[in-house]
């Protein structure tokens, strides 16, 4: 019998070619799974948010009741976009706060993060009881349809993230968030800065262009 | 904390222990059906994603049957014509989303993360959790037969058929709800499961050395990952609609009813490739097998696979010949499709290409998988007369279309599961199916399967259009309805076969000798574990270094190309340990919890709001319990979430002793697995 040429390398051969993959702590691609979690499934929402914009889009011409035009208050919603926009500074301080290793500094900034969400909410809120008083109601238009689901539905995702926020907060105050959990802030962290991005887009493609 | 400590093996031998607590306490059994309810082993819920979807093939089965039987002679009378539509619907919706999609699931579980040398999935409850959903979320489904009848609209339930006023039962409310909930399902199995392909390769096991299943594992699931949220947003429009009077299909108020069209197709097609790709791979796996030979131009099999799952995205419109899309869309749309066969026919040449001039055994697996072949190119071949988009015009909504899609499903998807299901049956459960059975299981749903649906591409062309609850004598569709029907009796017994196969098979092996690790002489790593899989998968985990590793630790090449045995598989493949010192994330009820929740939600939207707030309860209880609930048993002396360097009793700074659980965390085997989920 010929002698075989490709016969098996050695443990010892592969491993010098291949980078070792300890499966605890060094993933093959070096982001931990929470993490890669996190932007796979953000992927996923950037679809579900296309499809409502879309949505949107297709029906902002409302041919009945009152349009965007005759409702929206620009400066209000403006001013509430500034203050979701500033949530985002403070949870990067957050995070930056428990990478330095200063838990008090972090519950700080989460819970600032968590109240200026509250108030976009709260903005938001008052703004559909005002929008209905004017006589757009979920079921007047097709465009208050679009409306209010679409804007409806980021609403609740900040609501989701404002959840998570609290959460960090009560497990820190707890105990539970030791330094080296520090990247479940920085996952919520990405999270919300989704979210806060998506209100962008919605505020100009909704509220700015015409 | 010492290893010896460790009692909490998820799956494997030993003695229940239960720990008082109240009712959800720290499930720790490895027995019963505790164990099962509770498990986050991925080869167990691999097994009962394929145990569910074989059930609901019997549900989807019986469906068919009655169509069938309906449509013997002229003017039957078996089921009415609102029944009827009810009928269809839920037969394609069962064998879409309760079938073929599991099946997928189900080897995906089981296979995928042996195959690339892991412990398990990089999330294990919440893999759990996908699978319940998918469970209760079924089951809701299917119980709108006794609550005022299934969906009646067709599975893509096309507006404005699917609002109340053309359909005023609940029907296809529990359609959107019911999958909607798998639809969360698939969206949280996705993410585990590129997570855990991206992240958990045993070493050496770069992405060009995985397994082509794996592969297609990966491109069937980020499909999933970005079709899923669209037909999401549709259904969530719909329910809107049909719940809260909203105008997203009102034509009444200047609504568009395209916008279904579109949102659903843009994931109806991508949906079509998800349920082929793992066949796909599947057989790409049991012919090199089978033909002794390695896979040809395994690169062009891998990305000819990423390429379908890209241009899937980019075809949907050839669903929309006839809607009034305007000629330049139609144009379009027939040029992407027309392309995307490429592709998929470059796979049927590397599958021809490795069988050529192979060593060929004729297994059952290897004939289901040259039933795939053949039966696919058949379907791919009526699929691009489709393309063309004056053919469609007429082909469209007739029998001819039919024949085309299940063709592809049925010829290609689930013949290439049968397959799959011969060739790693003695791995998942320690003993073969009998191969004269599977052979007879194999010719006979060949010839039931051509009588039932070659028929219906003459049928089509003669114009007998889809979705009649009946027709007239003297259009000559008599015959050929006879013949399908027929057939489809035929394929019903074949169905039955294997079915009894499965029972007269584990009855027999009792006396046969044990199967070993590897029955087939087969290539990849997975057939290395002794069967049935230990669970803890591999011990040691394997290293890797080239395709078909485990092929090349039994055969080695001479110089002129001839390949020589240079190992006896004996010696290769692992022995059975006692798993003594790896560790693996202990069982959990919380994850069925939420899963229970949902579908109580989903009544309380259909009936009263009461049951709503109750269901809601429950799923967010679920939840906390689940966040507060370690991943793993703290009495194992193992949590999610070392300090990366305290693996040594020394090392990073130790949680708050006041918290129990984080202060057990110093003890680490060297043998985790990522157990957060
Ligand atoms: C894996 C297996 C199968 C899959 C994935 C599948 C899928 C489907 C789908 C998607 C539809 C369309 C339903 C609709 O128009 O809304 C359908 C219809 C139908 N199926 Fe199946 N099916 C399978 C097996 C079978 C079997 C075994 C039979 C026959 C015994 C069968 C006979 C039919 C018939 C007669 C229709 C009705 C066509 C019409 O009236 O438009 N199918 N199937
Ligand atoms: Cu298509």
């Amino acid at each position: 019998m010929a002698e075989p040429l490709t016969a098996h390398p050695t443990v010892a051969e592969a491993d010098a070619h291949a980078p070792v993959a300890h499966i605890e702590h060094d993933t093959n691609t070096g982001i931990s799974n929470t993490k890669l979690a996190m932007w796979l499934f953000l992927a996923s929402e950037c679809l579900l948010f296309g499809g409502l914009i879309s949505t949107y889009l297709l029906y902002k011409n409302p041919l009945e009741g009152p349009s965007g035009a005759d409702l929206f208050d620009i400066p209000f919603t403006s001013a509430s976009s500034f203050v979701l926009l500033m949530s985002s500074l403070t949870m990067v301080l957050a995070v930056s706060a428990i990478e330095r290793g200063d838990h008090h500094r972090m519950r700080i900034w989460l819970g600032s993060t968590a109240l200026l969400g509250s108030t976009f909410v709260a903005g938001q809120i008052y703004e559909f009881t005002a929008f209905y008083r004017e006589g757009l109601g979920f079921t007047t238009s097709r465009f208050s349809s679009a409306f209010y689901t679409l804007t409806g539905f980021h609403g609740v995702h900040v609501t989701v993230g404002i959840i998570m926020l609290v959460v960090l907060v009560m497990l820190s105050i707890r105990g539970r968030l030791p330094e080296h959990r520090s990247e479940t802030v920085e996952v919520v962290g990405l999270y919300w800065h989704f979210v806060d991005i998506v209100w962008i887009l919605i505020f100009a493609i909704v509220y700015l262009i015409p | 904390m010492s290893d010896s400590t460790q009692l909490a093996l998820p799956s494997g031998g030993g003695e229940p222990t239960y720990r008082p607590g109240g009712v959800f306490a720290r499930p720790n059994t490895t027995k019963g059906w505790r164990s099962w309810v509770t498990t986050v082993d991925h080869k167990k819920i691999g097994v009962m994603y394929g145990a569910t979807a074989l059930f609901f093939l019997l549900v989807g089965g019986i469906e068919a049957l009655l169509i069938r039987v309906q449509l013997w002679a002229p003017r039957g009378t078996l089921l009415s014509a609102d029944l009827y539509n009810q009928v269809f619907t839920m037969h394609g919706t069962t064998m879409i989303f309760l079938v073929v999609m599991p099946i997928g699931a189900a080897f995906a579980n089981y296979l995928m993360p042996l195959q690339i040398g892991a412990r398990d999935v990089a999330f294990p409850r919440i893999n759990a959790f996908s699978y319940w959903i998918f469970l209760t979320g079924g089951i809701f489904l299917n119980t709108s037969w006794f609550l005022g009848g299934g969906a009646d609209g067709g599975w893509f339930n096309y507006a404005p058929n699917n609002g109340v006023i053309f359909s005023p039962s609940n029907g296809i409310d529990f359609w959107n709800l019911g999958l909607i909930m798998t639809g969360i399902g698939s969206l949280t199995g996705a993410v585990n499961l590129i997570t855990t392909v991206l992240n958990l390769r045993a070493p050496g096991m770069s992405l060009m050395r995985m397994p082509v299943f794996t592969w297609m594992t990966l491109v069937t699931q980020f499909l999933l990952l970005f079709a899923i949220p669209v037909l999401t947003v549709a259904q969530v429009l719909l329910m809107m609609d049909r719940l809260f009077d909203a105008n997203f299909f009102n034509v009444a108020k200047g609504a568009n009813p395209l916008l279904w069209q579109h949102l659903f197709w843009i994931f109806g097609h991508p949906e079509v490739y998800l349920m082929i790709l793992p066949a796909f791979g599947l057989v790409s796996e049991m012919l090199p097998t089978f033909s002794r030979k390695p896979i040809f131009g395994y690169p062009f099999i891998v990305f000819s696979g990423v390429a379908i799952g890209f241009m899937g995205f980019g075809v949907w419109a050839h669903h929309m010949f006839v809607s009034g899309i305007g000629p330049i869309s139609v144009t379009t749309f027939a040029l992407t499709t027309m392309f995307i066969a490429v592709p998929t026919g470059v796979k049927i040449l590397n599958w021809t290409a490795t069988m050529w001039g192979g060593k060929l055994q004729f297994t059952s697996p290897m004939l289901f998988s040259i039933g795939l072949v053949t039966m696919f190119t058949i379907g791919g071949l009526s699929g691009v007369t489709h393309a063309v988009a004056p053919a469609d015009t007429q082909q469209t909504d007739t029998y001819y279309i039919v024949a085309h899609f299940h063709y592809v499903l049925f010829g290609g998807a689930f013949f290439g599961f049968v397959g799959a299901f011969y060739y790693y049956w003695p791995k998942v459960f320690g003993y073969l199916l009998n191969e004269k059975i599977g052979k007879g299981n194999f010719w006979l749903m060949l010839l039931g399967f051509n009588l039932t649906f070659a028929p219906m591409h003459v049928l089509g062309l003669q114009g007998m259009s889809r979705r009649i609850y009946t027709y007239d004598q003297g259009y000559g569709f008599e015959l050929w309805n006879k013949v399908a029907t027929i057939g489809s009796f035929v394929l019903a017994t074949s169905v039955a076969i294997f079915l009894f196969n499965i029972f007269y098979s584990k009855a027999k092996a009792k006396s046969l000798p044990a199967v070993g690790a590897d029955p087939w002489d087969s290539r990849t790593i997975e057939w290395m574990t002794p069967s049935p899989v230990p669970f803890y998968n591999f011990d040691p985990i394997p290293t890797v270094s080239r395709v078909d590793d485990f092929w090349y630790r039994k055969y080695g090449e001479t110089k002129d190309g001839q390949l020589v045995r240079i190992a006896a598989t004996d010696d290769v493949v692992q022995k059975r340990t006692d798993g003594k010192g790896i560790h693996l994330p202990s069982p959990s009820y919380w994850p069925l919890v939420v899963a229970i929740g949902l579908p109580i939600v989903g009544y309380g939207l259909l009936y009263t709001l009461w049951l709503a707030l109750i269901g809601g309860l429950i799923t967010v209880g679920g939840l906390f319990g689940w966040a507060l609930e370690p991943p793993d048993d703290p009495d194992a002396g193992h949590d999610d979430d070392h300090a990366p360097d305290d693996h040594s009793a020394s090392g990073g700074e130790v949680a708050p002793a006041d918290v129990s659980e984080e202060a057990d965390d110093e003890v680490a085997a060297d043998k985790e697995v990522e157990t957060v989920g």
